[in-house]
């Protein structure tokens, strides 16, 4: 096995995009990527995107962005793994150098969630849910986070404000993030007066939908010498699975594949949790963030809570385990399929210093965690620089 | 199938149809061909055989709440109408268990 540097990337906003389709902001991530490291192509592409074929009524996407791109004749094709897609195809793309079969290659993550709108883009996310168990019945994944989290409230007999301080952390990043979709402050106390979307998740809890691209360029460590002189290495790449189904997990308040995908990768890495700079987890609802900082080894369980007290200071850019350093899903927002390789690209600037005023001070380890549904897929990478 | 496949062997078994509700959410954002039924209540029921299973809970009378740990049983409804001209899909809810008077 070789291994496997990332050396340049590039992004579209994350937001709205009215005006671009799928392949226009797919282009624009790679074109900016393929300008950081001054290369005209790649040998292969792997693009992450869930929802495509529902929102926007486009498949094969390998091919049609590679064409629009610039690009036609390499090989490119699409990973779909849910909301986890976009760290799937970086894992692909870890793969592929990694075996010695492609030198160089791109790594795409792009969705148009506002392609659909209402009760036609709930429609559309749901097929990342069972659907003979779940979807059948009306359930959505804000539903299941929902149930979630009110039964870690019970068990451990909480209120609802405990989670804000998960809110104000990621705004608080996200305010200074210009690529971010929210950008605003959430004072403490507001958090707890949001309407509810599915009871205890409020609108503040969930992270938005959005649409964006972002793409990150992967080689071997002999090529990036010559491109750039900060590469970051890939040192631990993995995939945990678990039910897609609630019901048939025997324990609803603890996240298997978030263990078993750290675990692996930490394990690769040779890292442990305390040498880990920062941690871009997959917050797509608060519950998420407590129950991952749990299974990854960041809190003991039934205290992945404790760590958003004093909002959220120990997750802050300047705090023990930084989180969400540029927003996270929920204030740069949820551009699904593209959300695993946003978070490459952001350690990606955070290991190299060049994260400005999100930057974590001396980061030179990053973990990185992409989750599909209610954590029935957790990919992580584990990211470094120097040494 | 072969003898040696690690594949579950299933055995039919009949539930009782009670059990308690171990969590619960007011669904205010439904998917497509959901939208008559919204706000509805989903829940996550534990049956007294011990399987959990996720349904929706029906006849909640205007204000009435859940908690968790109440009795429900499962009944028969329509759960929706796949498009405007579309199939019936028939299955399982659950409503709180009638106390008789």
């Amino acid at each position: 096995m070789r291994e496997v540097a990332i050396v340049g990337v590039g992004a579209t906003p994350v937001g709205e995009h009215w005006q671009s389709s799928l392949r226009m902001l797919g282009a624009e991530a790679i074109q900016a990527a393929l300008q950081s490291v001054q290369l005209s192509t790649v040998d292969a592409m792997y693009v992450g995107n869930a929802y495509g074929s529902t929102f926007s009524s486009q498949a094969q996407l390998g091919a049609l962005i590679a064409d629009y791109a610039g690009l036609k004749g390499i090989e490119a094709y699409c990973v779909e793994s849910g909301d986890a897609s976009g760290a799937a195809a970086l894992r692909t793309g870890y793969m592929a150098i990694a075996s010695g079969l492609i030198d160089t290659a791109i790594v795409l993550g792009v969705e148009k969630s506002t392609d659909a709108i209402g009760s036609n883009r709930v429609k559309g996310r749901s097929v990342s849910l069972d659907a003979d168990y779940e979807s059948v019945h009306g359930a959505t994944l804000t539903a299941l986070a929902a149930m979630i989290m009110r039964r870690y409230m019970h068990e451990y007999q909480l209120g609802l404000g405990v989670f804000e301080g998960f809110t104000i952390n990621a705004h608080r990043n996200g305010n200074v993030n210009e690529s971010a979709m929210f950008r605003n402050l959430i004072k403490p106390g507001g958090y707890a007066r949001a309407s509810m979307i599915s009871d205890p998740v409020n609108l503040f809890d969930g992270a938005p939908d959005a649409d964006g691209a972002a793409a990150v360029i992967l080689t071997t460590p002999e090529r990036a010498a010559d491109l750039t002189d900060v590469p970051v290495m890939i040192v631990g790449s993995a995939v945990g699975t678990d039910s897609l189904a609630l019901q048939d997990r025997e324990d609803l308040l603890y996240f298997r594949a978030a263990d078993e995908s750290a675990y692996r990768a930490y394990q690769q890495a040779g890292v442990t949790t305390a040498e880990i700079d920062l941690f871009e987890l997959h917050d797509a609802y608060t519950i998420f963030s407590a129950l991952t900082l749990e299974a990854t080894g960041f809190a003991g369980r039934g205290e992945g809570w404790t760590l958003a007290n004093n909002a959220g200071e120990a997750l802050g850019l300047k705090g023990s385990i930084p989180i969400c350093t540029f927003g996270g899903l929920k204030s740069r927002g949820n551009p699904v399929g593209a959300t695993g390789v946003y978070q490459a690209l952001e350690a990606y600037l955070q290991l190299t210093g060049r994260a400005g005023k999100n930057q974590v001070p001396n980061a030179k380890i990053a973990a990185i965690q992409n989750l599909g549904g209610a954590a029935s897929t957790a990919i992580t990478h584990i990211l470094k620089v120097g040494g | 199938m072969s003898q040696t496949s690690t594949e579950t062997r299933r055995e039919k078994f009949t539930f009782s149809g009670l059990g308690e509700v171990y969590s619960f959410t007011m669904l205010q954002e439904p998917p497509e061909d959901f939208e008559e039924q919204a706000p509805y209540m989903l829940a996550l029921v534990k049956l007294d055989e011990g399987a959990m299973i996720l349904a929706q809970i029906t006849d909640l009378d205007e204000n009435e709440s859940l908690q968790i740990g109440d009795r429900v049983e499962m009944v028969t409804r329509k759960l929706t109408t796949e498009g405007e001209k579309g199939m019936i899909v028939y299955g399982y809810k659950f409503r709180k268990v009638l106390t008789r008077n």
